[in-house]
């Protein structure tokens, strides 16, 4: 019990969880920043943004649903930094996890975008309402590509639905990327971080400069810095969990560490730069891009594993 | 959502930092009707130059606009020399027409940088912008300000270019070319970019006719209308450059005009001071004694479009009415056309496409009781209205 407590909130949870998204969420920053001839903010930028944040009045609106309003940033930090726990055990070997886990942390990961729209849903704010409609449309578009995705990965894995089993089968025949079909599952599972992490192309729910913000427009102080926490835990929640899936795990231990962190520094360095050579997709655009490509993709990968390729 | 929510784009723009308000009717996504209110900010310009001399009103008409701020004292310069039937020595027509033009250049690659930020594509934003800034280091070395330039008087200008900043000024502008030309590529040849703005905010040309909207968001129509050309002024009549016309009038259509425009811009720039050069040095401006009684018009083409300043004086040394008209006033009233009918999201970028400006647009808003027909809300009111809001949060605390 105490050390489940641990894993939550200090190792490989929320304090390790949040630190390392926070820095993870500089790199993309300072990359960016690079990218448009700017010099970029300093390494602690992003713990500063949310000491400030704590530290500045909140603000709830009248009319909204107060308590509902007020807790689902609080899910949001809970589901991020739990899939991420379930994520990082196995992938540091530190428990070898359960069995079906995989599905489990499917699920997790969908929680923070799902308090984010009842979050807006609550604030009684028509452009959030507009948002939280967008965002509702997004997940509907990328949650079955990214399934398809995970059910290929368990079919390569030999029917195996345990994170610490995959690893280990990556371990030996070496990572899955290395084949045909896992190059189109990776491209396929990029794009739906992609749009999990609510990055341009797919920030249609909070695009700041067409609905000032969407769904994150009546949150401010505290709960807002919850919101950023939250972000922040995804960044380094999902690119682990593209890791594990299919870029053969991490380790936490000799030189492996140093590979480990290059695994996930490369994918979020690939996120940065999709998200700084393209404009946004409308909705219909980004639906039609993943009911239509991505699920053809995924399921021709599918069909390739299935072969053998 | 009900059948129609409001979405409201303002009063203060998230993106433009303009004060302006825009209703969006919508039903779900698709906007249905749109509202637009000004107001916010009244200066009062046109009557605050009653009570200025003719040389003041220049730094007065100069601030209507932060970015196009030489083409409403160009169009003044016109109405006034038309009223003191006054010519203008050619090397100032040069330096004038070098003024407009170089401003041109830093208006349109102001606009793609906004129009970059609002598809989120922030990297176009930040390199367009970073490519204007030698434009600006040119207003320095010519008029000595980078912005509110303070370089037309009537008869000519103020300042010379001096022998020494031309080959200056070619370089700049030859480093310049290539920069642009890459940015062109990178915005053109995206598919995505194409997604966004190919077929999207249409102005048909009967459109363009039906609301008088004039410049760039004209020219994207296929309307061929250019003041430089049609109503010919300073040095466009003698160097030589051709007016940009596109068919399609979507805002791809809109983004190519301007890039275009760019090229034009720099090639007008390079043979005005070619002939400087060939030239010698000569006068700057025509001294003119006093304004004779009478009236005039004057236009200029801004970077949006066309700029109209009346004059009526009375032989002392004010005007006695000064009438402005910019274009963004015009191109405002085509989003009935341009956004009705599309989503949120394509609205909102065909906002950004006819290049508003808020400032010049601003109006002297009245509110009126819609009962009795009754204005309300005066000068008097708002104080009233203001001291009684004052007086029960005091005795609130």
């Amino acid at each position: 019990m105490l050390r489940d407590i641990f894993y939550f909130l200090i190792f490989p949870g929320l304090l390790f969880a949040f630190a390392g998204g926070g820095f993870l969420s500089w790199f993309d920053r300072k990359v960016t920043a690079r990218l448009q001839f700017r010099v970029g903010p300093p390494l602690l930028q992003p713990f500063y943004d949310c000491i400030k944040l704590f530290g500045k009045e909140t603000i709830i609106p009248a009319d909204s649903a107060q308590g509902l309003f007020f807790l689902s940033p609080v899910f949001a930090v809970a589901g991020a930094v739990l899939s991420c726990v379930l994520i990082l055990l196995p992938a540091f070997g530190m428990t070898s996890g359960f069995a079906g886990d995989i599905i489990v942390v499917f699920y997790l990961l969908m929680i923070p975008s799902l308090s984010y729209i009842i979050g807006a849903i609550a604030s009684g704010n028509p452009l959030a309402g507009l948002g939280a409609s967008r965002e509702m449309k997004l997940i509907i578009g990328y949650e079955l590509s990214l399934l398809l995705v995970v059910a290929a990965v368990i079919m390569k894995a030999g029917h195996s639905l345990s994170l610490h089993e995959i690893i280990a089968i990556q371990q030996q025949q070496g990572a899955f990327i290395w084949s045909l079909s896992g190059i189109l599952l990776f491209i396929v599972a990029m794009m739906c971080v992609q749009a999990k992490l609510a990055f341009v192309p797919f920030d249609i729910a909070d695009a700041e400069t067409e609905i000032a913000g969407g769904i994150f427009i009546e949150y401010s102080g505290t709960i807002l810095a919850m919101v950023k926490i939250a972000k922040s835990v995804m960044l380094l929640a999902l690119p682990s969990f593209v890791a594990v899936l299919l870029l053969g795990g991490l380790y936490f231990y000799g030189i492996h560490i140093f590979w480990s962190i290059l695994k996930i520094l490369g994918v979020v360095l690939l996120i940065t730069l999709v998200r700084n050579t393209n404009p946004r997709l409308t909705t219909g655009q980004s639906m039609r891009f993943f009911f239509i490509w991505m699920n053809l993709i995924a399921v021709v990968a599918i069909v390739m594993t299935y072969i053998g390729w | 959502m009900t059948a129609k929510t409001i979405i409201p784009v303002g009063p203060y723009h998230p993106l433009q930092e303009e004060p302006e308000l825009f209703r969006l009717y919508c039903d779900g996504e698709m906007v249905t009707d749109i509202e637009w209110e000004t107001g916010y900010n009244h200066r009062g310009i046109e009557k605050i130059n009653e009570s200025k001399t003719f040389e003041q009103i220049f730094f007065v008409v100069e601030r209507i606009c932060g970015i196009c701020s030489t083409s409403h004292p160009f169009a003044y310069a016109n109405a006034m020399e038309e009223i003191a039937h006054v010519t203008v020595p050619d090397r100032a027509k040069y330096i004038r027409s070098i003024v407009a033009e170089l401003e041109r250049v830093h208006s349109h690659l102001l606009w793609v940088g906004l129009a970059g930020h609002f598809i989120g594509y922030n990297t176009v934003f930040m390199w367009a912008w970073k490519y204007r800034e030698p434009v600006l280091d040119l207003f320095e070395i010519i008029t000595g300000n980078r912005n509110s330039y303070a370089m037309f008087k009537i008869g000519g200008v103020r300042r010379d270019i001096e022998e020494k900043n031309f080959t200056t000024i070619l370089n700049i502008l030859d480093r310049l070319k290539p920069k642009v030309e890459m940015l062109m590529k990178a915005v053109v040849d995206d598919p995505v970019i194409h997604l966004r703005t190919k077929g999207i905010g249409v102005l048909t040309r009967q459109d363009i006719l039906d609301y008088c909207a004039v410049g760039p968001t004209a020219r994207a129509s296929g309307v061929d209308i250019d003041i430089r050309r049609d109503d010919p002024y300073a040095a466009y009549p003698l160097v030589d450059w051709k007016v940009i016309v596109q068919q399609e009038g979507d805002i791809f259509a809109k983004a190519v005009v301007r890039f275009l425009e760019i090229f034009e811009s720099i090639s007008i720039i390079e043979q005005c001071i070619t002939k400087m050069q060939k030239g010698k040095p000569a006068e700057i401006e025509t001294k003119v004694k006093d304004i004779p009684e009478g009236d005039g018009s004057g236009r200029s083409e801004a970077p949006r479009g066309e700029v109209f300043h009346y004059v009526r004086t009375d032989g002392s040394n004010s005007p006695v009415r000064h009438k402005i008209r910019a274009p963004s006033y015009v191109n405002v009233a085509t989003f009935k056309k341009s956004c009705v009918g599309q989503t949120i999201t394509d609205a909102t970028l065909a906002l950004a496409a006819v290049d508003p400006c808020y400032c010049c647009t601003e109006r002297m808003a009245y509110v009126y009781d819609a009962r009795s027909q009754k204005k309300v809300l005066d000068g008097a009111g708002l104080i009233r209205l203001s001291q009684e809001r004052t007086r029960t949060l005091k005795n609130k605390m």
